[in-house]
């Protein structure tokens, strides 16, 4: 099956802004994270589809997720 | 009747368009034991238009400037965020601005915070921002509190408002702020700055939608370690961020006041202004 990725901010150096990726079996939205080394403690925001997601959610076909940094300046 | 009396006079003191300048309230005043805000009141509810908002009655109209004058708005912290939010809410003609923030001026705040200046260093910065605010608009009301939201006259004062603008700069507080906001039914606008990097988001009471945007963070972490702080601490905060994302937050909140519905207020957006790029999130 098929996701595509979308990294914002930092998390593209090193990366890519979107990229679609080819899966054998399901992931989840954690092991997306850990596959491209992005530390857990620097996470945002993220959406799949236009909603929000947690780490536990698991991805299905066609799936879009978006992975932001935490940002809390003011 | 008193009331006749002061539509007769205002029909004499209005221009052609139906314009009424700032000498005029003050003339009404001299006549009728009213305030400015009062007399600001009978102006929008009659059809004329004060002369100051002139430029954006095509816009709101008389019904809506009349919203914004009767609204009771909190800004929760007075520094990059804050200060352009207070601005902007001064200028629209928002009727009540509640702003918090125990803090002074310093002058690492020079770069972005539109309040300070080189002069008032060393200043508190709700004193600063009160000032500021009479000299620009005179009619509304601006009550400055110089303690932490999380004091319990801060939560009294803040119970009472319709609207309250997130402009803080910690995780953890905005977290607390969050939960202030659920235990009284109150609408909160976040937003929240890192270099060219910054977002904008509506939280409606008991949604949780602020967990969600900092799923890693909770109101107990302490201190500036990499729990507390975004991506702030290395890469810093820039003018052009800090007002895109208050302009973002001013926007939802209008919204907000105007229609009253959180569900129909429901909108968010995460901006990269180094790429020109925005993507809204729901």
């Amino acid at each position: 099956m098929q996701i595509t990725v979308k990294f914002f901010a930092g998390f593209r150096e090193g990366r890519f802004k979107a990229r679609v990726i080819e899966l054998e079996t399901e992931i989840s939205v954690a092991q997306v994270v850990r596959k491209y080394e992005i530390p857990e403690a620097e996470i945002g925001i993220l959406i799949c589809n236009g909603r929000h997601v947690e780490l536990t959610g698991k991805l299905e076909k066609g799936d879009v997720l978006s992975i932001f940094p935490k940002v809390g300046g003011g | 009747m008193a009331l006749e009396r002061l539509k007769n006079y205002l029909i004499k003191l209005a221009d052609t368009e139906g314009l009424l300048p700032l000498s005029a309230y003050k003339e009404i005043k001299g006549k009728f034991s009213l305030t400015d805000k009062d007399i600001e009141k009978v102006i929008l509810e009659n059809g004329f238009f004060p002369k100051r908002y002139q430029r954006q009655r095509a816009v709101f109209g008389n019904l809506q400037q009349l919203r914004l004058l009767q609204a009771r708005v909190a800004i929760v912290g007075c520094g990059g965020l804050g200060g352009s939010i207070f601005e902007m809410l001064v200028r629209l003609g928002v009727g009540h601005l509640l702003v918090i923030d125990p803090d002074f001026f310093v002058e690492s705040n020079l770069n972005r915070q539109s309040l300070a200046t080189s002069a008032n260093l060393g200043r508190d910065k709700v004193e600063v921002a009160v000032e500021w605010g009479r000299l620009v608009n005179p009619v509304i009301d601006i009550e400055p509190l110089n303690k932490v939201f999380q004091s319990s006259e801060a939560e009294d004062r803040l119970s009472t408002c319709d609207l309250v603008f997130d402009a803080l700069d910690s995780i953890p507080a905005r977290l607390e702020l969050a939960l202030l906001c659920d235990r009284h039914n109150l609408m909160l606008i976040h937003g929240a700055v890192a270099g060219w990097y910054g977002q904008a988001a509506s939280v409606a009471p008991g949604s949780a939608k602020m967990t969600r945007i900092y799923p890693h963070s909770s109101v107990s972490d302490a201190g500036h370690d990499a729990t507390s702080s975004g991506i702030e601490a290395p890469i810093g905060n820039l003018a052009p961020t800090v007002n895109a994302v208050a302009a973002f937050q001013v926007s939802l909140g209008l919204k907000y006041l105007f229609n009253r519905d959180p569900d129909e207020s429901s909108a968010g957006c995460f901006i990269d202004l180094s790429e020109l790029e925005l993507e809204l999130l729901s």
